[in-house]
């Protein structure tokens, strides 16, 4: 593939290794979407092949198949050089596949020990669970980890994020895996975890594992790998050996276009302030949040996933109470029971999880347009399909929805669409305040366009937006004033003008000037 | 992911409302299947019996469903809602109970009445207040219940009976409104009809639907779902204590075993109508029909001199086959569309 | 931690041993062992039925056909009796442990390859369990002096003290500890309720395993209901009528989460003995045995309303402090 020797210490040069798992021609599609189109790929022992791409640009899919919850409907993957067939996922991990996910799937209620060594625990003589050579075994693992201040008998319930990923290593360690999956496990970390996570990686690495290391974080990538391919829209675009090839191609490679084009400018004319947030906490989640959000704003929330910023806004939206602080709405102190409070008062919510909380799915797109409305398109309570119909086709069309009629199921609908379908349903209840909460979060470029288009056109009609974004162009791109959040704090608050990314990274990372 | 729509147009276009005729859905639905069963039964029926086919008889028939379907209306909306009452059999014990014990008393007819009703409505709160104010699950909240309930009338009953209701209680669960019509059938056809209506042409019946197929997202689009499902439950005992009256009218008398084990009949009548057992779909008439075609058996076989214990072998195997089928069916379609593709 | 993890098992004995004291005062005879003992013979087939049925619930699923699936394989072994009077109770035992077992398997296929909620299924199979009872039967009942002397007196005999009924409640409380915390098949019906997502990826065929639990609860009825029929002498339709709940109950009471994924056997045992405890204390303390019902019931909620506040589900905790404070 590459006949440049690298600075890594990888065993043996690069080129003389075999790899170790082959994927060759794999295809997968929906109804309607071809997710993966005739991709190959390699990785090799003791080596991290950096996977990188765009949300929607097949990457899960590839993970899916690869953890035998996705059958191919075409390709060939090898081990060895032999050919193997994953018909479920626990075929998959007999061939020593094992994946960390973004959110770990593990078992909250039972023992650390025991989620190290479900379905393959130590067996006494009498072929019983021997739980003396789990606890012993999970210590073990874990403090060659360095993560001994886990202790095995905790229930993983009462871990934080970062050590149920650590658990998810010790998992992949202890059941021996040639190749280790790892999906953005440092999605949800802090700097100094992410520091003992790579350090972990390296054991692996030196292990003769081959890891398949997925982020969109480019410092990262740099610095633990020694190969990438990039993919875009379900096909591979471009593979090779990491530090001799400059992140700019890499970039172009991945969105095929320069990063400037895709967002919209819009001219920042701020009027009075809306929503003025003081000293807003949580017992458990966020600490002494203050902001000001004006008229015709958008305001954006940097930080880590898991930093707390979705627990803020969810907090706004009266989903959490807060346990102390103030929310004032055009001038007046308000105090959201429920989202039906914050929805009367004005403040509305576009959620991360699109499928969960934004949409009903199983409704027609009219329903779910019309859901928060029903008073205003009902008379004395009963229903009237007519005014339902066309406060839908209002919204709908304004935001370019893409459906062939409005009674088809929102879950028939591509993500990008059914996004549209939840701002289409805040707007039609003409809100003071939208808050939007990793609004192109997994959908494709042209659906993304249209959003950051049309978030342009709200702030230009003197709505005022909140967008928690960890997409770092999106927030460079769009947002007027970013906030920036780390650990369930406020960090700082930037004015988007001349501010360099690495800044912006710096202060959700937790680094000094000095060290970054 | 997967999501590749093509950026072509930049004209927005027009959506249209529906995508061709309704008819064709309305044809093949679970609706017509169960008229098509009814019909099928009835048909039958009058071959087995000759007695059958008589305006008494017939109105006979609908007594033993008319009190059951009642609580079955507001038991669909329950489910949809994504919740259950098992305790709407014991909410009747109870009612019936205080409805017995105030007779003791001298109270009259139209307090009876209200007595009976109130109970139901204050037992469904009691549901309603555990479920939606303390987050607990519905199905162990009300197999709690349903003991508490029956168990408050094993402790004022013991093994005693209440009887000496007047004459005019005996109206509801006896009277007639005009020839066959009785008032239990009349109240049913009546109650159907506004349920149809509540569940179908009101906004609060689109919410239940909105709060069944995803409460998350119900709550996150502004709706107060535990207030909707409050609501829901004390409509539930309200019916269960509508029914109380009724069946302590025709029975004329109350022991704490009166309706033993309803709750599984009515839930039964509910899954039968082609109501979802895990919320989000289902209708009225569908409902409607089930409580017809269950009344139907019961009284067929009756008349063929099948006892109702058997009868439960049929119940039991139609609400299975009838969940069934249809995920067979889409098995096998989807099967012969993989060979095909 | 680990006080805190045996918390609510504690608590509930605690409860059932204040109870037993409370009761002793007025009636000093109820804490004595023959008493004591005659409890735990009263409880013996709720402590194995609560424990099959546990087994289902942790992998998120429920069984409402229990007492019907004990009262037909009753019947049938009653009737094998009355028409084979020579053939060896152990004989019985296993067919009724293998019929309860293929009645069980019935709920477990339904759930496992048609993917029907458990409680449709087994609301489904409760009703036609029931009805074959009469079919089998004729509609008549099988009395007392249709059974054989060994088939009637084998719960009833005494062994080391206790009764052979009780030592069957002993070895199924030991069999299940063993397959709960020793087996890996124990442990992935765990893995199933917590996460079936994650139970996938660690290998467990979630739907399997599943079928696994319904032919254990069914095995659990089966030789329940010879136990059942043996001990009170009389088989008819309605045997163990409405019992289903009773079942649940002590699970629920128990602390077995219905969401699944959480219970123990000592929960669901302490859980059926805590309505024993209330049915035989009753009687003793003059409180007529009608009171009884209300009192499991009020039980059920109170167990329902302190388990939820165990369980209570916490945020994802980004704050440092928090986490340690945890």
């Amino acid at each position: 593939m590459t006949d440049v020797a690298t600075s890594h210490d990888a065993p043996a040069s690069p080129t003389a290794v075999a790899p170790l798992l082959t994927l060759r021609g794999i295809s997968k599609s929906f109804p309607g979407v071809r997710a993966l189109d005739d991709v190959s790929l390699e990785i090799y022992p003791g080596q991290v092949t950096a996977l990188i791409g765009e949300n929607g640009a097949g990457k899960s899919t590839l993970v899916k198949i690869l953890t035998g919850i996705y059958q191919p409907d075409a390709g060939e993957i090898a081990i060895d050089g032999r050919p193997v067939e994953f018909g479920s996922p626990h075929r998959a991990a007999q061939q020593g596949i094992t994946a960390i996910h973004q959110e770990t799937v593990l078992f909250d209620e039972i023992s650390v020990a025991e989620n190290i060594h479900l379905g393959h625990a130590p067996r006494t003589r009498l072929g019983l669970i021997d739980w003396g050579a789990i606890r012993g075994g999970a210590r073990k693992v874990l403090a060659s980890m360095g993560a001994g201040h886990i202790a095995p008998e905790t229930r993983l319930k009462e871990l934080s994020i970062a050590n149920k990923h650590l658990v998810g290593v010790a998992r992949a360690l202890s059941i021996d895996a040639r190749i280790v999956i790892m999906d953005e496990p440092t999605a949800a970390l802090s700097y100094k975890e992410i520091g003992e996570l790579f350090t972990l990686i390296e054991m692996l690495k030196a292990d003769g594992k081959g890891i398949l290391f997925i982020s969109h974080k480019f410092d990262e990538i740099y610095r633990i790998s020694d190969r990438y391919a990039v993919f875009r829209d379900g096909q591979k675009v471009g593979a090779g050996m990491l530090p001799e090839t400059p992140q700019a191609e890499i970039v172009k490679m991945m969105v095929g276009r320069s990063v400037d084009q895709i967002f919209p400018k819009h001219v920042a004319a701020p009027g009075e302030t809306v929503l003025k947030v003081e000293d807003l906490s949580h017992p458990t989640e966020f600490d002494g949040i203050d902001f000001e959000l004006r008229r015709g704003e958008i305001l954006g929330f940097y930080g880590l996933v898991g930093a707390g910023r979705s627990e803020v806004m969810q907090a706004l939206f009266g989903l959490t109470r807060p346990s102390r602080g103030s929310i004032v709405l055009d001038g007046q102190a308000i105090t959201p029971q429920s989202p039906a409070d914050a929805v009367n008062a004005g403040i509305v919510y576009v959620p991360e999880e699109r499928g969960k909380q934004g949409v009903v799915i199983g409704l027609p797109i009219f329903e779910n347009v019309s859901l928060p409305s029903l008073k205003r398109t009902s008379l004395h309570g009963v229903l009237r399909l007519k005014e339902e119909f066309d406060l839908a086709r209002a919204y709908t069309e304004r935001l370019d929805l893409r459906a062939s009629s409005l009674s088809q199921d929102v879950g028939t609908l591509s993500g990008g669409n059914q996004q549209k379908v939840v701002i289409a349903k805040w707007l039609a209840t003409g809100p003071k305040v939208i808050i939007l909460d990793e609004p192109t979060k997994g959908i494709d470029i042209g659906s993304k366009a249209a959003v950051h288009q049309f978030m342009g056109e709200l702030v230009a009609q003197g709505l005022a937006v909140i967008m928690v974004s960890s997409e770092l162009p999106e927030v460079m791109g769009m947002s007027d004033r970013i906030v920036v959040m780390r650990e369930g704090r406020m960090v700082t608050t930037l004015e988007n003008k001349d501010l360099s990314a690495e800044a912006l990274v710096s202060a959700a990372a937790g680094i000094r000037g000095e060290d970054a | 992911m997967n999501e590749h729509t093509s950026i072509d147009a930049a004209v927005p276009r027009h959506i249209p409302d529906r995508l061709g005729s309704p008819l064709r859905a309305r044809l093949l639905s679970w609706e017509m299947l169960l008229l098509a069963v009814a019909v099928a039964i009835f048909v039958a029926n009058s071959f087995a019996s000759p007695y059958f086919l008589n305006a008494w008889s017939l109105s006979d028939l609908t007594f033993n469903f008319t009190e059951k379907a009642l609580i079955a209306l507001a038991m669909a909306l329950l489910i949809i809602s994504g919740e259950i009452d098992l305790s709407v059999a014991s909410i009747i014990a109870l009612c019936s109970t205080f409805m017995g014990l105030a007779a003791q008393y001298g109270v009259g007819t139209p307090g009876l009445v209200a007595i009976g009703i109130g109970t139901g409505l204050l037992c469904g709160a009691f549901n309603g207040f555990l479920v939606t104010r303390l987050g607990l699950p519905s199905i162990v909240v009300t197999i709690g219940t349903m003991s508490l309930f029956r168990g408050v009338s094993y402790i004022i009953l013991g093994d005693g009976v209440f009887k000496g209701y007047p004459a005019s209680f005996g109206y509801f669960g006896q009277g007639y409104v005009f020839w066959v019509i009785s008032f239990e059938l009349a109240l049913f056809l009546a109650a159907a009809a506004l349920y149809y209506f509540l569940l179908h042409r009101t906004s609060f019946g689109r919410r239940i639907f909105a709060i069944g197929n995803n409460h998350v997202a119900a709550q996150f689009s502004g709706l107060r779902v535990g207030r909707i499902k409050f609501m829901l439950f004390c409509l539930t005992g309200l019916m269960s204590g509508i029914a109380a009256v009724l069946l302590t009218s025709r029975l004329g008398s109350t022991r704490p075993a009166i309706a033993q084990g309803w709750e599984l009949e009515v839930i039964t009548m509910v899954v039968l109508g082609g109501v979802n057992i895990l919320g989000g779909a289902g209708g009225i008439l569908g409902v409607v029909l089930a409580a017809f075609i269950m009344g139907l058996m019961t009284f067929g076989l009756g008349l063929l001199n099948v006892p109702g214990i058997v009868m439960s072998i049929f119940t039991g195997t139609l609400l299975i086959v009838v969940i069934a089928l249809p995920i067979l069916f889409r098995r096998l379609r989807n099967r012969r569309h993989a060979r095909l593709a | 931690m680990k006080a805190l993890l045996k918390q609510r098992e504690f608590w509930l004995l605690a409860v059932i041993v204040g109870a037993v004291w409370l009761v002793s005062l007025r009636s000093p005879s109820f804490i004595q062992l023959p008493s004591l003992a005659n409890i735990f013979n009263d409880t013996s087939i709720l402590i194995m039925l609560a424990l099959g049925q546990m087994v289902v619930i942790l992998t998120r699923s429920i069984d409402l056909s229990m007492a019907a699936n004990l009262a037909l394989s009753g019947m049938v072994v009653a009737l094998l009796n009355v028409a084979l009077p020579g053939l060896p109770i152990p004989v019985l035992v296993l067919v009724a442990a293998l019929f309860g077992t293929l009645l069980g398997s019935i709920n477990g296929v339904l759930v496992w390859k048609l993917n029907i909620p458990p409680i449709v299924v087994t609301l489904g199979t409760l009703t036609i369990y029931r009805g074959l009872i009469f079919v089998i039967a004729g509609g008549s009942w099988v009395n007392a002096h249709q059974m054989t002397d060994a088939f009637k007196a084998l719960p009833r005999a005494d062994l080391g003290g206790i009764t052979v009924l009780s030592w069957f409640a002993i070895v199924a409380v030991g069999l299940f500890y063993v397959l709960m915390t020793r087996t890996s098949l124990g442990r992935s019906f765990y893995a199933t309720g917590i996460n079936p997502t994650a139970a996938t990826y660690v290998g467990i065929d979630v739907g399997r395993t599943r079928f696994i639990a319904f032919c254990v609860s069914g095995l659990v009825s089966g030789v329940a209901g010879y136990l059942w029929i043996a001990r009170y002498a009389v088989a008819y339709v309605d045997v163990a009528g409405g019992f289903e709940l009773t079942i649940i109950a002590a699970c629920v009471i128990g602390g077995v989460s219905i969401a699944g994924g959480i219970g123990t056997v000592a929960g669901a045992v302490l859980g059926a003995l805590f309505l024993g405890v209330v049915n035989n204390a009753l009687p003793v303390v003059n409180i007529s045995p009608f009171w009884q019902m209300a009192i499991s019931g009020l039980a059920i909620l109170l167990a329902v309303i302190f388990n939820a506040r165990i369980e209570r589900k916490r945020g994802r905790i980004i704050l440092k402090q928090a986490e340690h404070a945890a």
